[in-house]
């Protein structure tokens, strides 16, 4: 593995070396230290086109965890806003010798350009491009999931899968990069996914992905669901008549206390609440909803940092680059040697 | 026909060529007219071409090429294009009206002409715009185009729809006055606005905002209905789906006087190369699905479909070295056109040489209205020959096109057929595969030959 640019061409090997690379980088998060020397004298690049806070700091504790040098590279207000293009920028980076960039672009596969094009030699993450793909999104979300999945069948989750998890995805599918990268890695991981939207919000296409689609959000609840992922809408949507208010939105397909109650009316007392953040409470999501047991959200933002550490540590230490320190000779834990030997699997 | 200027080289001597791919035989070209044809023709002082294995065909006639000059001549200059054109086998080419100015003035369409007649590789034949600055509100002046001395003949705003039902309506009456024709480039802007590539499976993947085909086709279904009502000649530009080749074919059997045009690329390439996000990819209408390309293969084979057109964009790198979304819309064509029609028609038994020549040549010069291109290659006619070798091969080099353009989508692979000899107007453009030298026309010489004074047709 070079690069993580989508979920769709990821391996089950590479997704669940991945997922427990990350179980090992958990347990460093819950050290006193949270630092690994692993990618020591290494450079990593959050080149963001496109403002996410919340990806961006994640990224920036992931590979500071790793004791990488982080470089932020904000487009706004750079050259890149002076009209400088991708291809300056990426060859601005590779100059400065830059190992990996973490790359978050409005303009789907923008991430795809800076791996297939000789501009830059580094590992490129893909933190989020346009409307196409979130991988360590996804990567994060399952890792939250299988976390659930593997506690509720008392098994440890490390190597595991999701073999008949039912995960339901609700909301803006034809704008979201998540679903799309849910849908692949689920698929991969062996879930049951079901995409919850109005039709407005569908892809055209959409009936090929292996999925199921539904328009009502009740009627897939009542099937049962373990775990149910909502979508952030963005409210300028309604304003090109993809739904003619946001309330009847809510109504229809948002996770609001009727449905929140239901759950448990159901008898799905298991069936955790996803979402990505960040929240539009009232919108997509009642904050009894967002607040309740149930809920991950904080966990998935936690869990994230594991990911994007796992991520970095897999691409930088792989085995077409020279390993930085061996994590072997300096990690107090057997956390980070394990991951060295995995990454032998493949 | 006008008489030649002494750098226009003389006579010479095509032996053994097929002829629209028939059986071989002798042409002799003098003083800019096909001299004769038959066997075992005299050379009488002409130089002599060996042609055994080579087929003659009358000289390409693009349809739908962007020359970007004026304006934007760090992407082609009308120069480097006709180049382009001579070695592709053309030997006119219609130039379309987005430049900078945009070609909506009789001084813009007659400056495309003289630069045209100074490079001499081909006729230049300029598209004069159908509204002012492309903008979609008020007719350019198209009578003084059509009487100007580019005579122009085509109009269209190539690169954005006529969408303005009663616009188009009046552009469709108006052309009649001098036998004019509306070239349409069918979108509905509001369907695609932002659009990126072909909507359907790829798209949903990729996440890139789709572009349906209802978008085309709901424009050349009121088109065809706004032709027949106003009993107009109407051209489709580049059909790209299935649907518009039904609807197309619906109204050509209801008499609608409609032509249709498909772009090489259209006939080869799917929306799955899009995968890549490769902007060379990108093109103005977009690369569609398999089912598609089939159906227009089997629409130009069968008709309904009456000429290849390049839809020849040119770009600056800096246009396709970008991120899909920034990247320009186009492809180069002219220097890969009839070997891609080879690949995907003469290969696949779909067509023969002489339906090429109609499709390349006899049909877009009658759309044109051009009256010394797409002629017989029968003695007495004005000499605008290629010779082309159909069991060559060569691989696609951008590199080392004549084409200032890189954005070829073909780059790398292999492709059957070279031009081997470009006639225009007697004189050898292209001669041995390489340019050779351009036509030179005389200096006094505004009017085109064989061409009835303007405003009398």
């Amino acid at each position: 593995m070079k690069h993580l640019l989508s979920t769709e061409d990821l391996s089950l090997a590479d997704a669940t070396r991945i997922l427990d690379t990350a179980e090992e980088m958990a347990a460093v998060g819950e050290r006193e230290v949270k630092k690994l020397p692993a990618l020591r004298g290494r450079t990593v690049v959050n080149l963001f086109f496109e403002d996410s806070t919340r990806t961006r700091i994640s990224f920036e504790a992931a590979a500071k965890r790793l004791s990488a040098d982080v470089i932020n590279f904000a487009a706004k207000g750079s050259s890149v806003s002076k009209g400088e293009s991708l291809k300056d920028t990426a060859q601005t980076l590779a100059a400065m010798g830059a190992d990996a960039v973490v790359i978050r672009h409005w303009a789907s596969g923008a991430p795809h350009r800076l791996a297939a094009t000789d501009w830059i030699d580094a590992a490129v993450i893909n933190a989020g491009d346009g409307t196409h793909e979130h991988p360590t999104q996804a990567l994060l979300d399952a890792f939250t999931m299988r976390r659930h999945w593997s506690r509720l069948a008392g098994t440890p989750s490390a190597g595991a899968d999701l073999a008949g998890m039912r995960v339901a995805i609700a909301g803006d599918v034809l704008h979201s990069r998540v679903a799309r990268s849910n849908v692949w890695l689920l698929r991969t991981l062996g879930a049951e996914v079901t995409l919850v939207a109005p039709p407005t919000l569908l892809p055209i296409g959409v009936e090929k992905w292996p999925c199921t689609v539904s328009y009502d959000l009740d009627e897939t609840l009542c099937k049962g669901v373990d775990a149910i992922m909502m979508l952030r809408v963005q409210g300028e949507r309604m304003n090109a008549s993809f739904f003619p208010t946001t309330r009847e939105y809510s109504r229809r397909w948002g996770l609001d206390d009727n449905r929140l109650r239901a759950l448990d009316g159901l008898g799905l007392k298991d069936t955790i609440i996803m979402h990505p953040g960040p929240m539009n409470r009232g919108l997509e999501i009642s904050a009894a909803a967002a607040d309740s047991p149930r809920s991950t959200v904080l966990a998935q933002v936690r869990n994230g940092v594991s990911i994007r550490m796992a991520a970095l540590y897999l691409l930088l230490s792989g085995d077409t680059r020279e390993p930085a320190a061996a994590p072997t000779a300096a990690a107090p834990t057997a956390a980070a040697p394990t991951a060295a030997h995995s990454k032998e699997s493949h | 026909m006008a008489e030649l200027h002494q750098d226009n080289s003389g006579a010479y001597l095509i032996r053994g060529a097929a002829i629209l791919g028939g059986a071989p035989e002798d042409l002799l070209i003098r003083d800019g007219v096909i001299a004769g044809r038959g066997r075992d023709l005299a050379a009488d002082g002409a130089t002599v071409i060996e042609a055994a294995g080579l087929v003659a065909l009358p000289g390409m006639v693009d349809i739908h090429t962007h020359l970007r000059e004026p304006g934007r001549e760090d992407a082609e200059t009308v120069e480097t294009g006709t180049r382009a054109a001579a070695l592709g086998g053309y030997t006119a080419v219609h130039a379309m009206a987005n430049s900078t100015p945009v070609a909506d003035t009789a001084g813009v369409v007659e400056q495309v002409l003289t630069l045209g007649r100074a490079a001499g590789w081909v006729d230049v034949r300029p598209v004069g715009a159908v509204t002012v600055g492309l903008a979609g509100e008020q007719l350019a002046e198209l009578g003084a185009m059509a009487d100007s001395r580019a005579r122009v003949r085509v109009f269209s705003d190539d690169g954005i729809c006529v969408h303005d039902p009663v616009l188009m309506r009046r552009a469709l009456e108006y052309v009649k006055a001098f036998d004019g024709v509306v070239a349409q480039h069918a979108q509905e802007p509001r369907l695609t606005a932002g659009a990126q590539m072909n909507e359907g499976e790829v798209s949903a993947v990729l996440g890139l905002t789709g572009w349906p085909a209802v978008a085309e086709e709901s424009i050349i279904a009121r088109d065809v209905l706004l032709a027949q009502h106003v009993g107009s000649r109407l051209h489709v530009c580049h059909v790209s789906t299935a649907g518009s080749v039904e609807i197309v074919r619906w109204a050509k059997s209801r008499g609608v006087n409609v032509t249709a045009e498909v772009t090489p690329h259209h006939l080869w390439l799917t929306d799955e190369l899009v995968r890549s996000y490769d902007p060379v990819y990108k093109v103005n209408p977009p690369l569609r699905t398999d089912a598609d390309v089939q159906a227009l293969r089997a629409a130009l084979a069968d008709g309904t479909i009456d000429v290849v057109g390049t839809d020849h964009a040119p770009h600056p790198s800096e246009h396709k070295e970008c991120e899909w979304a920034q990247a320009a819309m186009g492809m180069t064509g002219l220097e890969t056109a009839l070997s891609v029609v080879q690949h995907t028609m003469i290969e696949t038994g779909l067509m023969g040489w002489a339906d090429f020549a109609r499709v390349t040549s006899t049909a877009p010069a009658a759309i044109g209205r051009l009256e010394d291109q797409g002629r017989p290659l029968e003695t007495g006619e004005p000499a605008n020959v290629i010779l082309v070798d159909p069991a060559a091969r060569w691989t696609v080099d951008p590199s080392k096109m004549a084409t200032m353009g890189r954005n070829s989508p073909f780059a790398g692979r292999e492709l059957p057929g070279k031009v081997v000899a470009t006639f225009f107007r007697g004189h050898p453009t292209v001669l041995a595969g390489k340019l050779n030298t351009p036509y030179r026309w005389l200096p006094e010489n505004t009017e085109m030959p064989g061409a009835a004074p303007a405003g009398r047709n």
